[in-house]
């Protein structure tokens, strides 16, 4: 069937932040949707709340609208922009929720716009539980037994139906928020209860708990004559019980039958051609491992996280052909991109093992809940190919920047056996390394089988694995490199166990010429000429890279999403590649993210899918033969490898590998400042508790401390005392000769952060973006305004000085940040990255300034000024735009939402408007605030801040909310005459405060940080309790102010006419 | 052990011996799809072939006597990537090495089969050897390119014996061109009374059984080597509906005068898409075939295109215009594979009906 001929607009609806659940894969899918879109003439209207998305970048769509995602905003941008038809499949469950409201608010029909591809109704039955069920009935597919309820009394009666333990999953939230395994009655009235009040209609899902079948999954796409193809099969390792984002993955699955592979294939058909989907579709199945019983457990009736995984683990473009077949193609009409002779409408045949690990944010969140489940905690994931499982295993471990290059976890070997078994059979984020060392202990593989779930067939890959390592550790041999070379063992680790140089290694296989070559990703498992440039690397025989004589730019991508090191760089790595080949170079990306759209094999001339690990680098380097390699786009994981690649010879491009250092080592960085005559707080490191204490008694309290070397644990704090400061040094860090611990005087003040571009001479500052929290808050967790709304004048002279100062002293090509606090009426520096940061893709949208084409200029030998670009700060646009943080701390259990300077925040939205009330509600809007009109705000304030607090407290109060605080709040804002109603604590006992959240009662917390940070402590319970019950917790005064203002800026006042002034006196007691 | 592949084009593969050793000859065939070995090993359409599988990684759920489509592996020799040493399957009874061990098959694992199967994809189909002999590479290569292919491969593998499987329903004679459980399976699943004869059963003993429906089996080997049968199949054309699978497939086609040729490397997988021209829907099919129909050759015959391959528009699929004849190049038994194209059991079954409709008499002597 041709494209139809009614469609010329069409509407895209992106999938918003990124949180927990919901990653950097929609906008890979999205980009590419929209690619293939205007490929066939359409024209194209985009919406997505991101800005730090390639899918919101101006060339990607016609329109591009950084909106809040909510069915308001995508009403008025339907009116607006008139559009035919809505494709809402690409936008992950925003997208796919958005499209419902949208069409139950009656917008679509009442503007004509038709829903593309998949039809409401499937989407519906696919996600509505109850339909689900009745659906699945009547195909006769099975499903566990389970029970849909709204109410406590419901869940008991059927959980006393069929017993303990049962898998409880809330409907229409993402990753599985709120979802979770009960064993016990505890557990089962804890997990219903948050899953009532997460679900948005109120409705949570329990059923009989199938832990330990296996996981499989399917990817199967459908068009509009019924032709049904499944793109990809994958198996979990973690059996049933993980959520499939929290789980090793493989493609293709590795143990099923053919019976038993077609079986689940057979039934996955019949799903989607019930469904009647039109487009992707993701079918999840439990398998027994011992029987031919199946179980179906959930449908995803879009392109999801499992099909960008899919997409990039076999090289079909799922997302571009889902987008075909909305307008109106059929599978056999629209060309396979990647053979370019063959059609879409095939099922790709792998030639090579495919492996996902997770990537959690534990190193962050110390005191987190590492315990896996059905809720989902990973932030990103890392994806390996290898000719053996043994190899893309090794592979995926090492793109992860954990720590390890092998399977051997350092602490592990010291564990308690019992320990390690407890710890196999209730995963958490290290199971892998723990069965690795039960293995190396000798646990027999069936007993570990037997506990974990986990099969054979893996436990014996990793048992082989062990027993290479076995041989290696009795000395080298060439077999033995060989084969370890083969199983992906890099040479630091084959180093480590053999006892030798690692330099001796590369030496060795120099003398066997042992070294990789690269195979394609073909789609096809070489049955058909592909041409597509997409390359994994293995050992042995045949290398399928073609030669080119080319001009050639390696970007090193920056691997798995963690919080710290997000989709941004992934913006710029692909911003960086397209730049290249503009320039007239072959852009290399070298990238091991599977959700990306850096990993999308258009946006390079060629894709390495390897690890960031330096033997890896190397090796393409070495078969490549780059120009050199450009490391500033791909955050702290590209920046790291700058020194090894240039020891190795490599030319790192742009900004030199000498003056990274110079900005990233403390003591030059310190002498730079001092030539510069530019200040920054003073600090010392010390390597002992007396030599801290006393260091900060010179420097004043409150004080900022962080390890020099981050161990994992606590890093940064700020510490108001001696006891603070004690308790600190001796529990939170290891503090040695060898891992000083920075000590810097906390400076309060405004912070303002800049970008740059420098070739070294001329600087040009696209704009100055003011935190709304005071520095101390870290700046991606700070909501960020563009342009400064306080600093002006000299300040903001000041600041473009030491920008320029900082950028020439640094001798920067390219990129780079600065963050600044104001201090009593000086500037301070607190921080310079020379690369690219997370800010630039806001920046560059809001300023219109193309921030990385411009750097890529300078860092290939263009000066700026040639290009008529002058140094200074470039005047602001008419608009204002504000930057928030968005958290996913629902789905991590133990966390303190409190605000410090450790970055807590997953993603980040943009809210733009004419004034920043309006910028500022937009921007909170889309990051998932509500602003109700009345109801009951909890104020908890400590009291160093209780002064400040007053104003905003007095207008909440005066905006008609009704304050709840405790005791002490509660005095000194009675003292004031401020009405609040007194609620005990909950060490007092009785009702407390956490009883309002509980009811449903608060629509806001405002909880200050009373001193010390254990879990055990009262605003940390409040807090979370603030959290799982989805109510907006406030811990910083900045934010609690602008939450206040724009809350006030949102209302008519409403006032009685004033009296008669005669009297004079006191007329102004309102105010 | 080491072993050998060595190429008629002078490649050579060195890698680790399993199964069976020994010295085997044989034309390398290459197969993508990423399961059911066991299936490909024992499909008597690849007798005489070396069979190597794109997938890397063989042999992890293990063999066992249930999924067999024959009662033993047809290949020559086995060529893969990786032999899994721990198979973990609740079904599994024997290792895939001790399988072909006892099954006396010689198979070579560990070499870079993604780069043998661009070779043939580029070159075509060659005479290879797997030895497990330390013999120089030159006698060798003058041995594999001395190597006459095998002939008449039909031969070797059609029952010796006509065999009935009782069943309640309808009575089909299956010719055994060298055929799958599948098929079997297949007519069964549907209530079939099926008698399989020797592929070069005449028309008389045949008929003698009084089929309702003739079934024509997948098989090894070059359809040319057949014509004695073709004249029988021509024969019966219009006297019994006829459904021909593969090798079935193409020995109708000749029987219409249709012309067959060899194909470069084949089609031999899980993922071909065939379109049924009649509807315009895309099935993945099985698919394992040296040779094919040509598609220039049906003018003038009484043959029609049916099915189509999507991705080199080979002939899939024909049916006569007039009688009730008809085939498929592909596996609608799957086994391995998908059972997309099951279907077209169910529409032999009902043409069947149709066919005899009326002639009760016919029916009830059954």
């Amino acid at each position: 069937m041709p494209k139809r001929a009614d469609i010329a607009t069409i509407l895209v609806i992106g999938s918003g932040p990124i949180v927990i659940g919901q990653a950097a894969e929609f906008d890979y899918a999205g980009t590419q949707a929209c690619h293939a879109l205007r490929e066939e003439g359409l024209r194209v209207v985009l919406v997505n709340s991101n800005p730090a998305t390639i899918m919101t970048d101006p060339e990607t769509a016609d329109r591009v609208y950084v909106e809040p995602l909510t069915t308001e905003f995508l009403a008025q941008i339907i009116r607006q922009e008139r559009p035919d038809g809505l494709l809402a499949t690409l936008g992950g469950q925003t997208g796919l929720n958005l499209a419902v409201s949208l069409a139950e608010a009656g917008v679509l029909a009442q503007e004509s716009v038709e829903l593309l591809g998949t039809p409401l109704a499937s989407i519906k039955r696919a996600e509505d539980r109850e339909l689900f069920r009745t659906l699945m009935g009547d195909l006769g597919e099975p499903i566990p037994e389970s029970a849909i309820v709204t109410s406590m009394e419901e869940a008991w009666a059927f959980a006393g139906r069929v017993g303990l333990p049962v898998i409880i999953r809330p409907a229409y939230t993402l990753g599985g928020t709120g979802g979770g395994l009960a064993h016990t009655d505890e557990e089962f009235v804890a997990t219903v209860r948050l899953g009532l009040t997460l679900s948005p209609i109120g409705q949570v899902l329990i059923e009989r708990s199938i832990a330990g079948f296996k996981e499989i999954e399917y990817e199967v796409m459908r068009d509009r004559a019924d032709n049904c193809i499944v793109i990809c099969n994958m198996e979990n390792v973690d059996p049933v019980g993980i959520h499939t984002g929290d789980s090793i993955v493989v493609a293709p699955s590795q143990t099923l039958t053919d019976q038993e592979y077609q079986m689940l294939r057979a039934a996955s058909l019949r799903i989607i051609r019930a469904l009647g989907i039109e487009g992707g579709c993701n079918i999840q199945f439990a398998l027994d491992p011992d029987s031919l019983q199946y179980y179906v457990i959930e449908v995803n009736p879009r392109v999801s996280r499992s099909s960008a995984l899919a997409s990039k683990a076999t090289g079909y473009p799922i997302a571009k052909v889902a987008a075909k077949i909305a307008l109106g193609y059929t599978l056999d009409e629209i060309m396979n991109p990647i053979t370019g002779q063959t059609y879409a409408c095939f099922e790709p045949a792998l030639d090579y093992v495919v492996t996902k690990i997770p990537r959690w944010p534990f190193d962050k969140f110390a005191s987190a809940e590492r315990r896996l489940g059905t809720q989902m905690k990973a932030t990103g994931e890392v994806m390996a190919l290898g000719r053996t499982w043994e190899e893309s295993l090794m592979k995926a471990v090492r793109s992860l920047e954990i720590g390890v290059s092998s399977l051997e976890l350092p602490g592990l070997p010291e564990a308690a056996s019992d320990d390690l078994w407890h710890r196999a059979a209730h995963p958490d984020d290290e199971r892998l390394f723990v069965l690795y060392e039960l293995i190396r202990r000798g646990a027999p593989i069936d007993d570990i089988a037997t506990r974990t779930g986990v099969d054979r067939f893996f436990l014996a890959k990793l048992r082989h694995i062990e027993e290479i390592a076995r041989d290696l550790r009795e000395g080298l041999t060439d077999e033995r490199l060989y084969t370890a070379k083969r199983a992906g063992f890099v040479d630091e680790y084959i180093a480590g166990l053999t006892r030798m140089p690692e330099r001796q290694i590369k030496l060795w296989r120099e003398r066997l010429n042992l070294f990789p070559v690269y195979k394609m990703v073909d789609t096809c498992a070489a049955e058909f000429a592909a041409q597509t440039p997409y390359y994994y690397s293995t050992y042995e025989d045949e290398d399928e890279v073609q030669d080119s004589t080319a001009q050639k730019v390696v970007v090193l991508g920056s691997g798995p999403i963690r919080i710290g090191q997000g989709i941004e760089f992934d913006y710029c790595s692909v911003h960086a590649a397209l730049a290249l080949r503009a320039h007239g170079y072959e852009s290399i990306v070298i990238n091991n993210n599977p959700e990306t759209v850096s990993t999308d094999f258009n946006m390079s001339s060629r894709l390495y899918f390897e690890p960031l690990h330096i033997e890896d680098v190397m090796h393409v380097i070495e078969r490549e033969r780059p120009q050199g390699v450009i490391v500033q786009f791909g955050g702290q994981t590209a920046i790291d490898l700058a020194e090894p690649l240039a020891k190795r010879g490599v030319k790192i491009l742009g900004t030199s590998v000498a003056n990274i250092d110079r900005a990233e080592n403390r003591e030059k960085f310190d002498a730079l400042l001092a030539a510069l005559d530019i200040r920054r707080p003073a600090g010392k490191a010390v390597t002992g508790l007396q030599e801290a204490l006393l260091a900060a008694r010179e420097l004043r309290f409150p004080v900022l401390v962080r390890p020099s070397y981050v161990l994992g644990g606590r890093a940064m704090q700020i510490v108001y005392s001696e006891q603070e400061l004690t308790e600190y040094i001796r529990e939170a860090v290891q503090v040695s000769r060898e891992h000083p611990v920075l000590i810097d005087r906390y400076l309060t003040g405004v912070e303002v952060e800049v970008d740059a571009i420098s070739d070294g001479e001329t600087v040009i500052i696209p704009g100055i973006m003011e935190h709304v929290e005071r520095a101390g808050v870290h700046s991606g967790d700070s909501m960020a305004v563009y342009p400064a709304q306080s600093v002006g004048g000299d300040l903001q002279d000041k600041i473009i000085a030491n920008t320029v100062a900082i950028a020439r002293g640094l001798n920067v090509c390219g990129l780079l940040n600065i963050q600044f606090v104001i201090h009593e009426g000086h500037v301070y520096v607190l921080e310079v990255n020379p690369r690219s940061s997370r800010t630039v893709p806001f920046l560059s949208k809001v300023t219109g300034v193309p921030m990385v084409d411009l750097a890529m200029k300078a860092v290939l030998g263009e000066r700026l000024s040639d290009l008529g670009w002058r140094t200074g700060l470039l005047p602001a646009k008419g608009r204002i735009a504000v930057k928030v943080p968005v958290f996913s701390f629902a789905k991590l259990r133990e966390v303190d939402v409190t605000l410090g300077p450790e970055m807590k925040s997953t993603g980040e939205v943009m809210g733009t408007d004419d004034t920043l009330g309006k910028a500022l509600y937009k921007g909170m809007l889309a990051a998932g605030f509500r602003f109700p009109s009345h109801g009951a705000i909890i104020a908890t304030i400590a009291d160093k801040d209780k002064e400040e607090a007053l104003p905003i407290l007095r207008g909440l109060s005066q905006l008609g909310y009704h304050l709840f605080a405790t005791d002490g709040t509660a005095q000194f804002l009675e003292r004031y005459g401020i009405r609040s109603t007194t609620v005990n604590k909950i060490s007092q006992g009785g009702p407390s405060l956490l009883d309002i959240m509980r009811r449903g009662e608060a629509i806001m917390v405002i909880n200050t940080l009373t001193r010390g940070r254990a879990p055990e402590r009262d605003g940390f319970r409040i807090r979370r309790e603030a959290v799982e019950h989805a109510i907006p917790c406030l811990t910083s005064l900045d934010t609690a102010r602008a939450v206040y203002e724009v809350l006030g800026a949102l209302r008519f006042s409403t006032r009685p006419i004033e009296q008669s002034r005669v009297r004079g006196d006191g007329a102004h007691a309102g105010r | 052990m080491k072993a050998k592949l060595v190429l008629e084009d002078g490649t050579v593969f060195v890698g680790e011996h399993f199964g069976a050793s020994g010295e085997v000859l044989g034309e390398v065939v290459f197969n993508t799809g990423m399961t059911g070995y066991q299936e490909i090993l024992t499909d008597p359409s690849y007798y005489g072939q070396i069979v190597t599988l794109t997938y890397p990684l063989v042999g992890n759920y293990g063999c066992t006597v249930d999924d067999v489509e024959s009662t033993k592996p047809h290949v020559r020799g086995f060529v893969v990537r990786e032999l899994a040493q721990f198979p973990s399957h609740y079904r599994s009874q024997f290792s895939l090495h001790d399988y072909l061990l006892r099954e006396q098959i010689v198979a070579i694992a560990g070499i870079d089969t993604r780069k043998l199967t661009r070779i043939l994809r580029v070159y075509g189909t060659m005479r290879g050897m797997i030895t497990t002999f330390d013999t120089e590479e030159s006698e060798l290569l003058d041995r594999v390119r001395a190597y006459e292919r095998v002939r008449d491969q039909v031969k070797q593998v059609t029952t010796r014996q006509a065999y009935r499987m009782p069943g309640e329903g309808l009575r089909v004679v299956l010719l055994d061109f060298g055929t799958k459980m599948g098929i079997l399976r297949s007519l069964r699943a549907r209530g079939c009374d099926v008698v399989v004869l020797p592929a070069h059963s005449s028309r008389e003993e045949i008929l003698s059984w009084r089929p309702l429906g003739i079934m024509m089996s997948n098989g090894p080997g070059d359809p040319a080597d057949l014509m004695d049968i073709v004249d029988t199949v021509r024969s019966l054309i219009g006297q019994v509906p006829i459904f021909g699978v593969c090798m079935g497939h193409q020995v109708l086609s000749l029987a219409c005068g249709a012309v067959t040729e060899k194909l470069c490397f084949g089609h031999r997988g899980v993922n071909h898409p065939v379109k049924d021209l009649r509807t315009g829907r895309v099935y993945m099919t099985s698919q394992n075939h040296g040779y094919v129909v040509r598609e220039g050759s049906l003018t003038g015959t009484d043959l029609e295109l049916t099915h189509i391959n999507q991705n080199d528009g080979t002939v899939e699929g024909v049916r006569h215009r007039s009688a009730s004849a008809y085939s498929v190049q592909y596996h609608p038994e799957a086994r391995p594979g998908p059972d997309d194209s099951d279907y077209l059991f169910d529409e032999f079954i009902t043409d069947i009906k149709r066919f005899w409709k009326g002639d009760d008499e016919h029916a009830q002597a059954r």
